[in-house]
């Protein structure tokens, strides 16, 4: 079955296809419609491989020999949770090209090939079991990033790019050696020199040096999450990347940190995850305090969206480190929708700045008025941030809090308490950017809304409400599949 | 002298070795800092053929031609780097000039 | 009759959604038509729903409805389901009906503000959410409907959101409630761990088995949630600030319906409750405190919405101290009376600001009896039912009620009650006797339609009648209200020393009334504020105010904003530094000298020999 890959080189040649078209060109216009046909494609491709793989457990397998001295496998397989993760992406996508048309001025079809290599990369993370593919994905995702951030970023471009390759280097390495610690000691142990997730997944947990080398893979997905401490790259590069990279990297470039906790940590090494799970939930339950109150200071708004993201993230790490059946379900709809409604935000910040040329927010105010249907939206996604029952962040927080509770009270108390912070910035920016009286009222009209970005904003409006109140689907589908249910067929596969 | 005790033999080696080390840090003449070199080399031979007898072993002696060859190719090599400065029109043989590699 | 239920909640939802969409291009008056019409069939559906039920075979038992599924997962389960019994059925009615009236008087308010659509989008969601909260048989439920008409009471209260107090005081009043809220979250979480569920029927059943802390502590949580939602102290300083919104949402919102939602929830699991004395006791003292405080910082009010407010609050503090003292169908027979005349009050109020240039302050006003009878009188009965004049008003029979179970329980309660009693009939009056009688300051104009009368007078009836469903033993054997509710709550309790009390309850509030005759009689002069230090704290509401922006929020803006640039990264950064400037120490030494290599090689060496010997 080709799906699989095809679903990793489809976007890949579709980026490639709108980077040659633009060059040819030089409009913006044909590489985003040619970026927009990979996207539907793509969706078609999704929906397709969504039918036919029914069931549970693993939904889909592919497999050849890429470098076989070393034992490295070209092998992908899919289980509910990377489907769900992989429809994420798409549908974040869809504003990044959005963005995009509007935004990028120069070299469009180079964007759009950064972007959409990006996207098959995240798609290769979410699908590659086999540990040096995983890496292969996880380098092609960052590189084109770096571009993105590099050539269309804002004033401290630079800078910026250089914190986001140093994090995510360094601890891409620490991964690296993870991976290789975790190799040689498969090799001590069975004598056999194999990449294969379903193959080391037995030894894995089984070995003395299981602490240290999960621990690598924790630290790599801390920095990409990112967990605090490890935030520091994120509120920087999230403000000085162009919109659209923004809401690929809140939307789901950090998701594949949490993926990969659920998958490579959690499910590789379940004895030594549970072991530091205390210190790691305590981390998590200090960030979302710590971030949520930062994010109440800033001026800029992205920055401040970056600071409510990453306390939301918070929950996330919580419900994987819970290690109870709810916890990790409410972790992958609170990643969902965190991951709908914070590109839904970054869509409305950057529409802002767009039509009023800043995001200070010192600058701002009164907006209400001047653009009724983007504060209607604006008001419903601070609604989804400050945790409202019948958005989707809510069903995430309320399992995931629910799961905490069950470890540990002190923790699900303070965690629970954060949804006062997260009422306090959610509510600060609705009063600076959109209550008060008119800042930019002798000014030009702002403009009409965007038919474009409405629907968009309104999809995921409808996207977020369904979860919140029909959650059930989503909950059945996203159960990760453990390791051990394919130990059989990975041996016939190889 | 002892051939057993190599003390003395080692003791000018070291004198040679300190000369040849100083004149490479105190003289600013290229020509001049070679010839330190050369002398700190022989100081190194000093040892090994000290060494070679203390313990009746022929290694010292193959380390000492060994260390004359490297001499040899040194001075070749470094002669060769003076003429091409000097080629290149560098009024002086002085070292401290030279420092367009300072980090 | 089980499919009619849902659409108590989808009529008003419906409505709102289609004045959504309609972004504000449908006209003013069809956008009135389209809510009466909803609120109307809501209202109805819900008389009709309440008839069948109470003449129906499961009467005095509980009718479901279960929606959907909501979530299912591990060991933990939630559905959307909705309950009818006779609390529900009584909380239903209150809202369905006072709601329809209070925006059919809305309509008549708002209809020159070129944002009613909006307006009505935001007053019909949080009828739908305020109805979930009565109606659903999930705590889970619950929550979402409490949340909903938090959200809804903020959108409300900066509806105006061109100035930015209101926008403050909206964000204060959300942000204040969420405390308590996620304390109500975290209670949910030990519920549902303990229970596996959160269906109230199978928490309060299987409360008494669990362990006693753990019961104890949940319900201390959930009267946290309750306490910040009614406004109780110490939570309370948003109810005055949110008097910023338009009055309708104030009738609505901050004194029928919302604010009594914690009392409400409390009676709903008042099984569970009964099972920890201490907690109802910490009920009935919270409820004691803030109906005096509150009682206490109404007396000196200068904005007539101010004055509502506090009273409010001072109400609500009945209800607690009854449900504190377990005399639940007391709590929630004031509820109803309270729903009605502080509805009535509202109301009142809102016809004289729209009619005196939205001036708000009493001392302003003046002579209001003739100019605008209808409202007087309306206003006048509504006052008497808060005062608690004897007989003719409804909020003498439910205040009694709550004062003689009080009485039972301790003695100083009733006291309090009866001192709180006292001053509100003095506040009130000094309210009305400023405002009607005497000089007029402010000129009124313009006319108070009759859509605004409708609404006024059938409440203003309401207020003075509705008292004599539940009466006293010595009045007259009329038990109609705890009947009621005794499927619910059990039968009322055999009380004593009922005549005595209810002698000095009723003669407390002639005292009172005829005190604030003798101070704001009319006279030449035109009455003035008290101004004095005393005065001025009481009216800061006793500084709680002030405390907790120096407390907590002034360092929890000026901390973060000292932290704009966040340590952690200031921690990395200092990391990159340390590395740049130690790198560019190390490249001195790098000074392309030959002779200086030479040296460094050598001290090199020396040093490693030095350290290997």
């Amino acid at each position: 079955m080709f799906a699989l890959p095809a679903l990793i080189a489809l976007p890949f040649l579709g980026g490639l296809a709108a980077w040659l078209v633009g060059l040819r060109n030089g409009s913006a216009r044909l590489p985003w419609l040619v970026s927009l046909l990979t996207l539907l494609l793509e969706a078609l491709l999704l929906l397709g491989v969504t039918g036919m793989t029914g069931g549970s457990g693993w939904r889909g397998h592919f497999a050849m020999p890429w470098i076989p001295l070393f034992g490295i496998d070209f092998r992908l397989d899919m289980d509910g949770l990377s489907l769900v993760m992989l429809w994420l992406n798409l549908a974040i996508a869809v504003p990044v090209l959005l963005t995009s048309s509007r935004e990028i001025k120069e070299r469009p079809g180079l964007y759009h090939f950064l972007t959409l290599a990006t996207i098959a990369g995240i798609n290769g993370v979410f699908l590659s079991t086999d540990l040096f593919l995983f890496f292969f994905f996880w380098e092609l995702m960052l590189l084109p990033m770096f571009g993105v951030l590099l050539i269309w970023g804002g004033e401290h471009r630079a800078r910026a790019t250089l914190k986001f390759f140093i994090f995510t280097q360094g601890s891409g390495l620490l991964m690296l050696l993870s991976i290789l610690a975790l190799v040689f000691v498969h090799v001590q142990e069975t004598g056999q020199l194999t990449f294969n997730y379903f193959a080391l997944a037995g030894t894995g947990a089984m070995s003395r040096a299981a602490f240290p080398i999960m621990l690598g893979f924790l630290i790599a997905f801390a920095v990409k999450l990112p967990i605090v401490p490890f935030h520091a790259w994120a509120p920087e590069v999230y403000a000085e990347a162009p919109n659209g990279g923004t809401i690929l990297l809140a939307g789901i470039l950090g998701k594949t940190g949490a993926f990969g906790l659920i998958r490579f940590v959690f499910e590789l090494f379940p004895a030594a995850s549970a072991q530091i799970a205390p210190v790691v939930m305590a981390f998590a339950v200090v960030g979302i305090l710590y971030c949520g109150w930062l994010a109440v200071a800033q001026d800029d708004m992205k920055r401040l969206v970056a600071y409510s993201s990453l306390s939301h993230l918070g929950y996330v790490v919580l419900g994987i480190f819970s290690g109870t059946r709810v916890g990790m379900e409410g972790a992958v709809v609170m990643m969902v929708a965190h991951g709908l409604s914070t590109s839904a935000i970054f869509l409305i910040t950057g529409f802002i700045e767009e039509r009023t040329g800043t995001r200070d927010m010192r600058r701002l105010g009164g907006l209400w008025p001047a653009m009724p249907q983007l504060s209607a939206f604006a008001m419903f996604f601070a609604c989804a941030l400050l945790g409202l029952p019948g958005i989707g962040d809510f069903v995430g927080e309320f399992l995931t809090l629910l799961a905490t509770w069950h470890v540990n009270h002190v923790m699900a108390f303070f965690a629970a308490a954060g949804s006062v912070l997260s009422s306090i910035y959610a509510l600060t920016w609705m009063l600076r950017v959109f209550y008060g009286p008119p800042v930019f009222a002798g000014e030009a009209p702002l403009g009409r809304p965007v038919a474009g970005v409405m629907w968009t904003l309104g999809a995921a409006t409808v996207l977020l409400l369904v979860i919140g109140f029909f959650p059930q689907p989503l909950l059945d589908l996203s159960a990760p599949a453990a390791p051990q249910q394919i130990v059989s067929l990975a041996g016939g596969a190889r | 002298m002892n051939p057993n005790d190599p003390g003395a033999a080692l003791a000018i080696a070291v004198v040679l070795f300190v000369l040849g080390l100083l004149g490479v840090m105190v003289r600013r003449n290229l020509l001049f800092m070679l010839i330190s070199v050369e002398i700190m080399l022989n100081a190194a031979g000093l040892a090994f053929i000290a060494a070679g007898t203390r313990y009746h072993m022929a290694d010292g002696q193959v380390m000492f031609l060994m260390i004359l060859a490297y001499a040899a190719a040194e001075a070749a090599v470094g002669l060769a780097i003076v003429l091409r400065m000097h080629a290149a029109g560098r009024a002086t043989l002085d070292a401290d000039t030279g420092n367009r590699l300072k980090g | 009759m089980t499919a009619l239920l849902p659409l108590v909640i989808l009529c008003p939802l419906a409505v709102s959604i289609i004045l959504l969409l309609s972004r504000g291009a449908m006209p003013a008056r069809a956008t009135c038509g389209l809510v009466a019409l909803g609120m109307g069939l809501c209202a109805a559906i819900a008389v009709t729903e309440a008839v069948t039920f109470l003449t129906g075979p499961a009467s005095t038992g509980a009718l479901h409805v279960v929606l959907w599924n909501w979530m299912h997962v591990g060991g933990f389960g939630a559905q959307f389901a909705l309950t009818l019994d006779r609390l529900s059925l009584v909380m239903m009615l209150v809202v369905s009906v006072v709601g329809f009236l209070i925006l059919l008087y809305a309509c008549a308010y708002m209809i020159d503000d070129p944002d009613i659509a909006r307006f009505f989008t935001y007053m019909t969601l949080f009828v739908a959410s305020m109805e979930l909260l009565v109606l659903s048989s999930d705590l889970l439920g619950v929550y979402v409907g409490w949340e909903g008409v938090g959200v809804c009471s903020y959108l409300l209260v900066g509806f105006w959101y061109h100035e930015r107090p209101n926008a403050l005081a909206a964000r204060k009043a959300f942000v204040v409630t969420r405390i308590g809220d996620a304390l109500f979250l975290v209670g949910l979480l030990l519920l549902a761990t303990g229970v596996g569920r959160l269906d109230i029927g199978s928490v309060l059943a299987i409360a008494p088995m669990a362990p006693r802390p753990a019961i104890a502590l949940g319900c201390f949580l959930i009267l946290g949630g309750a306490a910040a939602k009614s406004a109780m102290v110490p939570l309370q300083t948003w109810l005055p600030d949110a008097m910023a919104g338009p009055t309708p949402v104030s009738a609505l919102i901050h004194a029928a319906t919302m604010v009594t939602a914690g009392v409400y929830l409390i009676a709903r699991l008042h099984a569970m409750f009964l099972l920890v004395p201490g907690i109802m006791f910490l009920c009935a003292v919270i409820g004691f405190i803030t109906l005096l405080l509150a009682a206490g910082a109404a007396m000196v009010q200068t904005d007539i919405k101010r004055v509502l407010a506090y009273s409010t609050m001072s109400q609500l503090g009945y209800m607690y101290l009854a449900l504190g003292c377990g005399a639940w169908q007391a709590a929630i027979f004031h509820l109803v009376t309270h729903a009605i005349f502080k509805a009535l009050l509202f109301m009142g109020a809102g016809s004289i600001i729209l009619r005196v240039h939205h001036e708000q302050d009493i001392f302003r006003m003046g002579g209001l009896r003739k100019s605008m009878p209808v409202v007087f009188y309306a206003f006048l009965a509504g006052a008497a039912a808060l005062a608690g004049l004897p007989l003719i008003s409804a909020g003498y029979f439910s205040k009694e009620m709550i004062l003689t179970s009080a009485y039972n329980v301790a003695p100083l309660f009733w006291l309090g009650g009866v001192f709180g009693a006292f001053l509100t009939s003095i506040y009130i009056f000094r309210c009305v006797f400023i405002t009607f009688w005497g000089h007029e300051r402010t000129h009124p104009h313009g006319r108070t339609t009759i859509v605004e009368f409708v609404p006024l007078v059938i409440l203003a009836v309401l207020a003075i009648v509705a008292g004599w469903v539940q009466t006293p033993e010595v009045i007259a054997p009329m038990h109609l209200f705890s009947t009621l509710l005794a499927p619910v709550f059990g039968p009322l309790p055999e009380e004593h020393g009922g005549g005595m009390l209810l002698l000095i309850g009723s003669i407390v509030p002639i005292i009172g009334v005829s005190i604030a005759w003798a101070l704001y009689k009319p006279r030449h002069k035109a009455p003035v504020p008290l101004e004095t230090p005393w005065t001025r704290t009481l009216r800061a509401d006793w500084g709680f105010d002030a405390l907790y922006d120096v407390l907590f929020v002034k360092p929890y803006f000026a901390l973060a904003r000292l932290n704009r640039g966040d340590a952690v990264i200031g921690f990395f950064g200092a990391v990159a530094w340390v590395t740049r400037t130690g790198g560019a120490m190390f490249a001195h030494m790098q000074s392309g000298q030959v002779r200086r290599y030479a040296g460094w090689i050598a001290a090199g060496t020396v040093l490693a020999l030095c350290l290997a010997v």
